[in-house]
């Protein structure tokens, strides 16, 4: 006899055989309006409860509902789970969930030969198929043999496991996720109370019948997936072992606000928040507009211009002014930058980026947007650029940036993208005290007092707030005389400030540390990386070194100015290569900066690099 | 029993304290000197000191206005000004702020900023000088020139209707709407003093004259010696009449606002700045056929952006209580690791 849990679900005695995994990449894919976010999602919090390391992704069409049932509306959500250290959602699957067959058709090219694929029956009729274009049915025309296919009626038996909630119709239909995510969670032996604690905190109150529902539904999943012959085994994977510490999940733009409610609140300035919501940055929006009581101030303004124009306004009252985009946004607002350049105002400019150009792949990553940020504005005019490398490495960079945009009294651009902004890690909660202190409030004594007096160490100017008695001065687009910051054409005067601005920015160097590659110091090869692709190239990195030597990896959150040292570094290798989700724009700076030869492995699919594409090709390089 | 007459307010400020000692560039005889004078003599009068303004605006030869302010000053990039004083007041709703903003800057390439300063009623006082033309650019037609106008840049006559910007304000919901042209200073003046006094948006339509590329466009209606005949000045609660010995009347027509002479039957409409639809209806006057209304064509009381801002950041503090960075950090979830 079998022994039930607490929870309603059959105890471990019933367990088959369990066989010990390193890792699982699971997807889950459905129709956008399957719930597949939200069934990926529980899954990672279950993993991350139980101690796992995780890495996730979701991959979501631009369009909220797209037509059901056909291709361009599949909504999918890669975890990755381990018992080791990981940085990237993995490459290929090992499992593959299919609420319809358009999901199926959509991403079995990623499963892994002999990987499991889970279908749910229902959505597999010959009105199914005729949408996708499918003439015979493969669950039964042989086309799957390649895999290990799990066909279940998820959907008729959802609905019959709520049926004790009074649900019926769409709303027991809806279940079919959590039914999913029950099997699953047989399958690889995860706990089922995080869940449901997170289930009745959500409903109890509002629907106490979906509650109930959504508990069934995975209840009668799990021991579903226990008692058929379908699984012969489940799996564990075992608790990571991570460094000592406090975690938590967080994704790349969850990551972002709070770096920017740090900066509020080590600066002890108000942040003036202004954005128009744009994929995939708006959830940056969203989490701050629930910050208000952090002295954060979000203006939701009616263009992207407005956007930046208002935080600017903001900044030159004494506030941090930030604004937030992706690259369609970060085009409109480059005149505005241009301004805050010219009249040297602390303003952080958060790009998102997604695939372009113009409207290009909402949903969909590149990094593209680096010569766009350096360069893509009217005249001289010099800004700093970071790089985020992971979602929580977002917070650190993200703060760093209004760090330098106050000291250096100038616009900084930090740099995500959509792979970052939605994935998600664990984090160690990082201890506040150890962040950098803010610095200004030079040359502001009334009996000095000029508006573009530099600060000689850093070449910044002071920031003289209005409102204060006897620093009244005028700002303006407008070319200024040096020192007095008076209109001027004079011709002598241009080029010293452009100068000046120039020199500005380039003593930001002073915040880079030291350039330590990882792997080898020397050798044949040395592969320069920046943003999101940090988890596929570290990993591809370690995998390639196990197999030869002289790799070396340097990964670059400042991108202007660069590192002062990163020459001589890249001298110490025969080779530089520099992978990049774009057309080659890192390498063309570089060789622009340095003028030596640099090979670039560009790749703009809308897709992260795979671990293995990069492995094979640094092999490529190493004798 | 004593009669309190009224006196000028005492102030510290002379005009001449809100100059900020640059060079004023204008071409001789622009209308722009004399609102410049305007504006400061209004402010030496309230009372507050220089630098608790802060004069913000686009780019043209209005948007220079700040540069020649003695205050604290924003010349920021084309169609923008709005926007930034948006911020400005946003960030520091202690400070008093100031737009100056044309018609190409304001009604063009800054429509879009204008509607919505409007509709959220940003505490600023927006001051648009409406020549009808681009100037700084050298004469080319603006958003406000008139049909089949013959210019630099439509040699066969402007094809576009022009914009009414009261109109477009009201439409906005404004809640202070005004005119007043730049040759009549006291008139003016009192206008400002309004526009200075509300809180909210105040949009003020100043006619003034482009000496070089729209030379006496409102002449006709303006001058002083047509204006008692062509202006309708607007006092609030007092009937509406105008010609050198009022004996003209605005009455109410078939759904809009028709002229009378005084001795017609018909009674005057009574100014009400709180009616929105009047407000409107006198927007429709246009010379020859009406009388040009000017003065404020709307005044009404409603919270500003600001205090609701300031209103939701006190609930939020109350709400959620002191921030406290390493809690939100921490986030709803943690797990410790040994």
């Amino acid at each position: 006899m079998s022994t039930v849990t607490d929870d309603g679900i059959l105890g471990n005695t019933e367990r088959k055989e369990v066989q010990e995994v390193d890792s699982v990449t699971i997807l889950f894919a459905g129709d956008s309006g399957d719930g597949m976010q939200i069934t990926g999602s529980q899954f990672t919090d279950a993993s991350v409860v139980f101690g796992n390391d995780i890495s996730t992704f979701p991959d979501f069409p631009a369009e909220i509902r797209a037509p059901v049932g056909t291709v361009e509306g599949v909504s999918a959500y890669q975890l990755h789970f381990s018992n080791h250290d990981i940085r990237t959602p993995g490459d290929k699957l090992d499992v593959l969930v299919a609420m319809n067959v358009a999901a199926l058709k959509k991403y079995i090219v990623e499963l892994k030969a002999g990987g499991t694929v889970i279908v749910d029956t229902a959505g597999f009729g010959p009105a199914d198929l005729k949408k996708v274009g499918y003439a015979t049915n493969p669950l039964e025309d042989g086309s799957l043999s390649g895999y290990r296919l799990v066909p279940i009626d998820i959907t008729t038996q959802a609905i019959a496991a709520v049926k004790p909630a009074g649900l019926s119709g769409k709303n027991a239909e809806r279940c079919k996720n959590f039914y999913t995510l029950g099997i699953l969670y047989w399958l690889y032996d995860r706990p089922v109370e995080p869940t449901f604690e997170e289930i009745k905190k959500r409903f109890a109150k509002k629907d106490p019948a979906i509650a109930e529902a959504n508990i069934l539904a995975i209840r009668a999943g799990y021991n579903f997936a226990n008692t058929i012959e379908l699984f012969t085994t489940s799996y564990r994977v075992r608790k990571a072992t991570f460094a000592p510490g406090l975690y938590r999940n967080i994704s790349g733009n969850a990551a972002v606000a709070l770096g920017v409610a740090a900066a509020a609140s080590k600066s002890g300035r108000r942040v003036f928040f202004g954005s128009y919501p744009i994929t995939p940055a708006s959830d940056i929006l969203h989490e701050l507009s629930k910050l208000k009581h952090f002295n954060v101030l979000t203006f939701q303004a009616e263009d992207e211009i407005a956007a930046i124009a208002s935080a600017i306004g903001a900044s030159y009252t004494g506030a941090l002014g930030v604004t937030c985009s992706s690259g369609p946004g970060i085009a409109l607002k480059s005149e505005a930058m241009n301004l805050a350049v010219m009249v040297e105002l602390p303003l952080l400019v958060l790009n998102i980026q997604r695939a372009g150009p113009s409207t290009g792949m909402p949903t969909k990553t590149e990094q593209a947007d680096l010569l766009q940020v350096l360069w893509g504005r009217n005249g001289d005019s010099p800004i700093p650029v970071l790089a985020s490398s992971t979602p929580g490495d977002c917070f650190e960079t993200a703060y760093e940036a209004a760090r330098i945009a106050v000291k250096y009294m100038t616009p900084v651009v930090f740099l995500s993208d959509g792979y970052l902004g939605n994935g998600a890690e664990p984090w160690i909660v990082p201890d506040l005290s150890k962040l950098k202190p803010f610095e200004s409030g030079f040359g502001l004594d009334k009996e000095t007092y000029k508006p573009y007096l530099r600060n000689p160490q850093t070449g910044a100017r002071p920031w003289a707030l209005p409102g204060t008695p006897d620093l009244m001065h005028r700002l303006t687009g407008i070319e200024k005389e040096a020192v007095t910051g008076k209109i001027s054409y004079e011709a002598d005067n241009h080029q010293r400030m452009t100068n000046e601005r120039h020199a500005k920015i380039a003593n930001v160097v002073a915040e880079i540390p030291e350039t330590k590659p990882s792997g080898d110091a020397s050798g044949d090869l040395l592969v320069i990386s920046w943003g999101g692709t940090h988890g596929s190239v570290l990993t591809a990195i370690e995998e390639a070194r196990k197999v030869k030597q002289g790799l070396g990896h340097v990964h670059l959150r400042y991108l202007n100015p660069l590192p002062k040292d990163l020459l001589d570094v890249m001298k110490r290798y025969k080779k530089i290569l520099v992978p990049e989700l774009n057309n080659g724009q890192l390498a063309y700076h570089l060789q622009g900066r340095y003028g030596v030869s640099v090979d670039s492995y560009a790749k703009t699919t809308g897709r992260m690099f795979s671990v293995a594409e990069l492995t094979t090709k640094f092999l490529s390089y190493l004798a | 029993m004593s009669i309190a007459t009224p006196t000028a307010p005492v102030t510290p400020f002379k005009p001449q304290d809100f100059h900020s000692g640059g060079i004023v560039r204008w071409c001789p005889g622009c209308g722009d000197y004399a609102i410049l004078n305007a504006v400061q003599g209004v402010l030496a009068a309230r009372g507050k000191a220089p630098h608790e303004y802060c004069f913000v605006s686009g780019i043209g030869c209005s948007s220079r206005f700040p540069l020649y302010m003695g205050t604290y000053g924003f010349h920021t990039i084309h169609g923008r000004g709005l926007a930034v004083a948006t911020g400005v007041k946003s960030a520091n709703p202690d400070l008093e702020v100031w737009a100056v903003t044309g018609d190409g800057d304001c009604l063009s390439i800054g429509g879009n900023h204008l509607l919505h300063a409007l509709r959220r009623n940003i505490d600023v006082k927006v001051l648009l000088f409406n020549n009808q033309i681009y100037g700084l650019t050298k004469g080319q037609f603006s958003p406000t020139s008139a049909y089949g106008m013959v210019n630099k840049s439509a040699p066969y006559g402007t094809i576009d209707q022009p914009i009414n910007p009261l109109k477009i304000a009201l439409a906005a919901g404004a809640t202070f709407v005004a005119r007043t042209s730049d040759n009549d200073m006291p008139h003016m003046k009192m206008v400002l003093e309004r526009a200075a006094n509300h809180k909210g948006t105040a949009f003020v339509e100043i006619l003034q004259n482009c000496v070089i590329f729209n030379d006496k466009v409102f002449e006709e209606y303006y001058g002083p010696k047509t204006r008692k005949d062509s202006l309708l000045y607007l006092h609030p609660g007092e009937p509406m009449l105008y010609g050198a010995t009022t004996e003209r009347k605005v009455i109410f027509g078939k759904g809009r606002l028709l002229t009378a002479e005084a001795t017609d039957k018909e009674a005057p409409v009574v100014h009400d700045e709180t009616d929105e639809t009047l407000s409107y209806l006198l927007t429709g006057l246009h010379y020859p056929d009406a009388p040009v209304p000017v003065g404020v064509f709307r005044a009404v009381s409603h919270p500003t952006y600001d205090q609701l801002m300031t209103g939701q950041i006190d609930l939020a503090l109350k709400s959620n209580g002191a921030p406290d960075l390493e809690k939100l950090v921490r986030g709803p979830k943690t797990w410790k690791v040994d």
